[in-house]
């Protein structure tokens, strides 16, 4: 479906099966396939955590959480059964990855969330997947009926006399269902609006049992990391950055598509080489580097930085989920700030005062603003109001609406004074895009 | 109500989960793709089967963007414009549509036909602009393309 | 109980405070006189965090952190009041208001709105919104609830109080994001018990109520804390009133302060039912029946026919050709008086009222055992609760709020006994449907009779679970055990005796009206004076004089019969309906000279020779005791012109036929009333008792008209009585012992007729109440036809 690209930097790891047809479970057991798991059954629960540990992945939802630590988390012991959640939602603004494994090598997923049920003492997994992906339901449906005929499901997986049971979930179109307390409610069938915390998921998650909730491509990779040794997935990144991701490049570039490239890759290279370059020889002028909820970097800071989670964090920025949206110099950085309010003000689940009003608030104000009705202390009360939401909301979803607004207001603050004065656009129309040029 | 395949579907998915309740959100996806909108009556008979008052039902429903309790048209085109888009002309797209179409946003032809939304991020980002027609994915569109996809479907 | 919680010190402000590991944050400050400002928190509901203006900042935490979310840890460093904590806060409310409409000058919670207190506080007051705001028109959702959605600020209090404290669940939240809108079903009408707690609760005006808004400024009334007049639970209310054409009008019920035994709880009927007062029905003259038809009197007219014919029966055919009915609804104080006035003054133990419950029954079963009763107080914290029979949803809202309030907070487990199906049981533990009436059934096969169980199944209900039940049951240790009316004689008897083989036991018994129990615990029965004395035996009551008659007279159905045969002289009816349930027909009494002291032209009014419009609970000063033997403070919250209290009616029949008014109301002695309460501020009139009492040569201390004069006699004869007077007048609720001293009233259970009365009705009263009819309309497409009182 998805177009599929190739560069010479990809080190494949998680999309080493894209487009071999792993979708039909005898392939994916050619191409590797069930060894991992079949190795976690011998080993010990610590054995299978300190292996993950080793590898330094960090989730790759976002949050970029070490995964190792979060399974370690989970109490030995529980009256209430134990959870493996699979956070297959991705509704971040620029991000397209999950979608391509689970459509692509959805035993991955599965393999990968055995893996996880075996570390924590886990019996049951749910995948859940974005209402919008439905076809990969039905490609979920097969892999899990395939994987239960072969007895790697079931009462008796490999034969180990373990129970482990895995079954598909869909959502129905709400991005905050994304935030993992939100996704459980979702699963429990609720308005998907966030849990108090602590407790934490790992403690109390689903139906109050402990529940480890991990992004799909953060699952993937645990085959890998145990066939291979966690070690060689570490090796791939800098420290404490362990592995490849898959960047997901989009917007103003020459060849758009899902990447897989090590931790600590430069940006530069990525838009430059990897992408292709901006369309029209135009300049770079800003980059989303990981989903709308990260802050923008200016040109300068974009082609200084590597994409790995600490280098951003040093700059007190996030990675993020891996989705890279470039932008050219003729982009309206207002219009852009709006369009991004615009999704954070529809996806508001509504519960806490500040993001709900805040984010419409300053929809609207930069609706006007754009529009040429603003006035300048609009621009100090926007940078205001995302100022005054950052870290005041019931749960990220404010942070994230507020850091793109606040980054682009105070970065390209002279394009906000363009607006002023009932000027129009100075931006729109200007030069289309060509086709993306896929491999 | 439902045909036998749907009602057997969630009889069996009801059991699951541990709790009923948690089959919810797909079940009402699903009634509403086989009876188009979910009416009272579908809210009454899925609340009945997840053991929550109608009322808990809406709650849900209203939540989530693609839950409907009014029709929409047979073919439903939902254009994104999230930021990915957005640079790769998805305004430009959705405009079309509206010309094209002859409605707006959240609004349904008087034939039935088509209805019309502007959507937030699909995830099909790399391959922007994109729009979804019921389930079906068309990526990397511009007026012309898009101008087939509709005439694709308005010939089914 | 639970162990003594440890105690934790946290420091807020470099003020260290103490309290139990594990309160929350807010609570702790809160207890301790530090106020942290919150929307959505609200003690006892589940935790919302969705307001943010609890905001602190905690030492060694990166964000600042919900102070509704955080129980306390030793040691922990708290900084409520900084420049940084009140941004947060001001921002909120900025960001808050941007939105919200802000018509604070028509909005009717104008000057009682926790959103406007909080602008105030923090200052948020210039707007840095242009845009337009959200509009939508008012909605009404029942005859009583209105919403106005733009001034919703989402706090989720009215969801939750419907939800998990009402357990009725009616409102959910609809859509997401700023579009978020609190709904019921389908969007535009209620499905609920009415009850008005989301409009109380709602901090801004959101919710109003159909019966209160736009009529007045909430500083424009007066508050007066009284208790409810409709059913036997003895709910506190705060009554605003403000002045009217008739004197004063009722136009709000609330217990926003919680102060009562039903913190802030009422149901419909304690909310709304009060405008039964301001009913265009009402009397406001006397009536004097004359050629056959009742006409307008004057007082004068109307008492001295009333003080001739009285007396005229009393010394021709003796005090036993009259009889006596007294009232549910009038208070202890009148009840007493009643009953003292029939017995001395009349000469006669013809004395009745509508029994509810078989509270001499009762009364006898725990005498001398007062720690076998139990107050509403109990109930919160009971770990266990055996409920035998009854619906205390419908019929005692208060009591079926706090059995879950005690099930949610406090985890007690409820044992269910019944006949029906009723909505409790959704609280319940074990629950056990048995046929109609089996309740000593029950406890004979509680008590070991296993082949009682045969007699007990129903379909629903299988011997295997009765079994598991009583297993159940057997090992608690600490039992409250609630009897519903339905439960009589000497199954009372019985059960009280058994239940007394776990270790400890208490027992309420479950009676309809407001003061149902106070008018058998004040002796207006045929063969009981008050505190359940026997009247061949009248011990303290023997200060009434040699003349009191000691063989039982006439109970209500007898009376009632006497009067159709012309066998009674004269009936004086206070405050009852007998002739609706006896169902008698106009000139069926003509031979007897009835007298009928109410509101309303009841049908036992219409067929009267004298009517007096008489004052109902909430135009009166005296005390209640609800069916569980709380006794509470009534005050006089308001007026209405041409009706006296039935206190004074009855003084003032009793001066008439002259009797020496010193030897009915003990005035005169004690300390000097306060007048006001017997006749209001407002008329003046208590300026022209004490004018009377000089001129008469009494002391002007206590008036004949004053209640609180007997209520001394009350505490000193009535067994049971004898409670803090200090808590009484604080307001609070003291609990008295009902104490029988052998059998209980004539074994008549027909007698006893609970008044089954639902949310919605109320007796008699039921019918003058716009709102209860109103309310049953929209149920029923009927108006309430109700079981006379
Ligand atoms: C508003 C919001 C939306 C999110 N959406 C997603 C999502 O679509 N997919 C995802 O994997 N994680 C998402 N996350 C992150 C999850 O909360 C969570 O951190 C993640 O699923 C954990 O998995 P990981 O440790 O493997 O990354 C979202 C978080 C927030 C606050
Ligand atoms: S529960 Fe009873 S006392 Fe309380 S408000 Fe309702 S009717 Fe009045
Ligand atoms: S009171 Fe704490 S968030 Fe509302």
């Amino acid at each position: 479906m998805a177009d599929l690209v190739k560069h010479a930097d990809e080190i494949k790891v998680v999309s080493r099966r894209f487009g071999k047809g792993a979708t039909n479970i005898d392939k994916y057991i050619e191409l590797d396939g069930y060894k991992a798991a079949r190795k976690a059954l011998t080993m010990t629960p610590d054995a299978i955590i300190n292996e993950v540990k080793t590898s330094n992945l960090r989730g790759r939802g976002g949050a970029g959480f070490p995964t190792g630590m979060k399974w370690a988390f989970v109490p030995k012991e529980s009256a209430k059964p134990k959870y493996i959640l699979v956070n297959g939602d991705e509704s971040e603004p620029g991000t397209c990855k999950d979608r391509l494994i689970l459509e692509h090598d959805p035993h991955s997923v599965i393999e990968g969330v055995i893996i996880a049920g075996l570390a924590v003492g886990a019996q049951k997994g749910y995948i859940y997947i974005r209402g919008e992906y439905r076809y990969l339901l039905t490609i979920m449906q097969k892999a899990i009926d395939d994987a239960y005929a072969k007895g790697f499901l079931g009462d008796n997986i490999f034969g180990s006399g373990k129970k482990f049971d895995a079954y598909w979930h869909t959502g129905a179109g709400a991005y905050e269902v994304g935030e993992e307390s939100a996704l459980m409610e979702s699963l429990e069938g609720k308005r998907g609006v966030p849990r108090i915390r602590p407790p934490f998921p790992a403690v109390v998650g689903l139906w109050g049992g402990p529940t480890v909730i991990n992004n799909v491509e953060t699952l993937a990779s645990v085959p890998h990391i145990i066939l291979d040794g966690g070690q060689k997935f570490a090796d791939y990144g800098p420290p404490k950055n362990g592995g490849t991701r898959l960047f997901c490049l989009s917007g103003h570039v020459n060849k758009p598509g899902v990447y897989e490239l090590p931790l600590g890759y430069p940006m530069k290279k990525l838009i430059y080489e990897v992408g292709g370059g901006i369309p029209n020889g135009k300049k770079l002028k800003a980059v989303v580097p990981g989903g709308s909820s990260t802050y923008l970097l200016t040109a300068p800071e974009a082609e200084a930085i590597n994409l790995d989670f600490d280098s951003f964090a040093k700059t007190g920025g996030f990675l993020g989920s891996g989705g890279v949206v470039v932008c050219d110099e003729d982009t309206c950085m207002v219009k852009f700030a709006l369009r991004i309010m615009k999704f954070y003000q529809h996806e508001s689940c509504g519960w806490c005062i500040p993001c709900r009003e805040g984010t419409d608030w300053l929809k609207k104000t930069l609706i006007r603003f754009h529009a040429g009705a603003g006035v300048k202390k609009d621009i100090d009360n926007i940078n205001y109001l995302a100022q005054n939401m950052l870290g005041r909301t019931f749960c990220p979803l404010g942070d994230a609406a507020a850091i793109p607004t606040m980054s682009i207001v105070q970065k390209w603050r002279q394009e906000f004074e363009d607006h002023l004065d009932g000027k129009p656009c100075p931006y729109e129309n200007k030069g289309s895009i060509p086709e993306p040029a896929f491999a | 109500m439902f045909s036998e395949q749907l009602s057997k579907k969630f009889d069996k998915m009801v059991t699951n989960y541990p709790t009923k309740r948690s089959a919810l959100v797909p079940m009402l996806l699903f009634a509403q793709d086989e009876v188009g909108h979910l009416s009272d009556e579908v809210i009454a008979n899925i609340a009945k089967r997840v053991e929550l008052t109608d009322l808990e039902v809406r709650n849900v429903i209203s939540y989530y963007s693609l839950l409907h309790t009014k029709p929409m048209g047979k073919y439903h085109v939902q254009v994104c414009t999230n930021i990915s888009c957005l640079l790769r002309g998805g305004e430009e797209v959705f405009e079309h549509c509206k010309q094209k179409l002859g409605i707006g946003h959240k609004q349904t032809q008087a034939s039935g036909l088509f209805s019309l939304e502007e959507v937030e991020c699909l995830g099909a980002c790399s391959w922007a602009p994109a729009v979804q027609v019921n389930y079906d994915f068309h990526e990397n569109l511009t007026p012309e393309r898009m101008d087939k996809v509709l005439e694709q479907y308005a010939k089914k | 109980m639970a162990d003594t919680p440890q105690l934790v010190t946290i420091t807020v402000d470099g003020k260290q405070i103490k309290a139990p590991a594990g309160t929350l944050l807010i609570d702790a400050c809160k207890n301790a006189g530090i106020e942290i400002p919150s929307f959505c928190y609200y003690p006892g509901l589940s935790l919302q965090a969705a307001c943010r203006m609890c905001v602190v900042r905690i030492e060694k935490m990166p964000k600042l952190q919900t102070a509704c979310t955080v129980p306390i840890t030793e040691g922990m460093v708290v900084t409520n009041d900084s420049d940084e904590v009140r941004q947060a806060r001001k921002a909120t409310v900025q960001i808050l208001l941007g939105n919200h409409p802000l018509d604070c000058p028509v909005c009717d919670a104008g000057g009682e709105c926790e959103l406007q207190d909080m602008t105030f506080t923090y200052g948020a007051a210039e707007s840095q919104y242009m845009e337009t705001k959200q509009h939508k028109d008012e909605q009404q959702w029942s005859p009583v609830v209105y919403f106005d959605r733009p001034r919703c600020i989402l706090c989720y209090r009215c969801v939750r109080v419907c939800g998990e404290v009402m357990d009725v669940w009616a409102l959910g939240i609809q859509n997401r994001g700023v579009s978020s809108v609190i709904a019921p079903n389908k969007g535009d009408h209620l499905e609920c018990e009415e009850c008005g707690a989301c409009i109380d609760i709602c901090p801004v005006g959101a919710l109003t109520s159909g019966t209160y808004r736009y009529k007045t400024r909430p500083w424009e009334m007066n508050h007066t804390a009284t208790v409810c007049t409709h059913c036997g639970d003895g709910c506190k209310t705060t009554l605003g009133v403000r002045r009217s054409d008739t004197g004063t009008e009722i136009v709000r019920g609330d217990n926003r302060d919680k102060s009562g035994i039903n913190g802030d709880f009422l149901c419909i009927k304690g909310r709304y039912a009060f405008d039964f007062q301001q009913h265009p029905d009402r009397l406001k003259m006397p009536l004097v029946r004359k050629n056959g038809k009742l006409a307008y009197a004057t007082w004068d007219e109307a008492f001295d026919l009333i003080g001739r014919r009285f007396k005229e029966v009393r010394d021709s055919q003796g005090g036993a050709a009259i009889g006596v009915i007294g009232s549910t609804r009038t208070t202890n104080e009148e009840n007493y008086l009643l009953q003292k006035f029939a017995r001395k003054a009349l000469g006669t133990n013809n004395i009745d009222h509508h029994r509810t419950a078989d509270y001499p029954a009762f009364a006898a079963a725990v005498a001398g055992k007062p720690e076998l009763t139990a107050s509403l107080h109990h109930v919160e914290k009971s770990p266990a609760i055996l409920l035998l029979g009854g619906d205390p949803t419908e019929q005692h809202p208060l009591l079926a709020e706090r059995i879950r309030t005690n099930i949610r907070l406090h985890g007690g487990k409820l044992f269910i006994v019944n006949d029906e199906e009723i909505k409790l049981r959704r609280q319940s533990k074990s629950y056990a449907h048995i046929p109609q009436g089996a309740y000593a059934k029950f406890f004979e096969f509680l008590s070991g009779t296993d082949s009682a169980a045969d007699q007990l199944t129903t379909a629903g209900t299988k011997k295997d679970q009765l079994l598991a039940m009583r297993e159940l049951l057997r090992k608690e240790d600490d039992l409250l055990i609630i009897l519903s009316a339905d439960i009589r004689g000497k199954d009372i008897a019985t059960i009280v005796k058994l239940g007394q083989s776990h270790k400890k036991v208490r027992f309420m018994m479950l009676g309809d009206y407001a003061n149902s129990r106070g008018a058998a615990d004040m002796g207006l029965y045929p063969d009981l004076l008050p505190g359940y004395t026997p009247v061949a035996n009248a011990g303290a009551f023997s200060e009434y004089g040699a003349n009191l008659p000691k063989s039982a007279g006439l109970d209500t159905a007898a009376m009632v019969e006497a009067g159709r045969s012309g066998k009674l002289g004269a009936l004086y009816i206070v405050g009852a309906n007998p002739f609706a349930r006896y169902n008698v027909q106009p000139g069926q009494t003509a031979k007897t000279f009835v007298v009928v002291q109410d509101m309303f032209l009841t049908e036992t009014a219409s067929m009267a020779d004298v009517v007096l419009p008489s004052n109902n609970a909430y135009e009166k000063a005296g005390s209640f005791t609800n069916t569980y033997g709380d006794l509470q403070l009534l005050k006089k919250a308001a007026d209405f012109a041409g009706s006296k209290s039935d206190f004074e009616l009855i003084v003032r029949i009793a001066d008439r036929i002259g009797f020496e008014l010193a030897d009915l109301v003990p005035f005169g002695k004690g300390v000097r009333a306060d007048m006001g309460q017997s006749r209001g501020a407002q008329s003046g009139e208590a300026d022209r008792h004490e004018i009377w009492l000089i001129a008469n040569k009494y002391e002007p201390k206590m008036s004949p008209l004053d209640p609180s004069a007997i209520f001394d006699e009350i505490q000193r004869l009535v067994p049971g009585y004898d409670v803090s007077r200090l808590n009484l007048f604080s307001g609070n609720s003291v609990h008295s012992h009902a104490t029988g001293k052998g059998t209980g009233a004539q074994q008549n259970p027909e007698l006893i007729w609970p008044a089954n009365d639902t949310l919605f009705t109320s007796g008699t009263l039921g019918r003058y109440s716009n709102t209860l009819n109103s309310v049953m309309e929209k149920y029923t497409g009927e108006t309430s036809e109700v079981m006379a009182d």
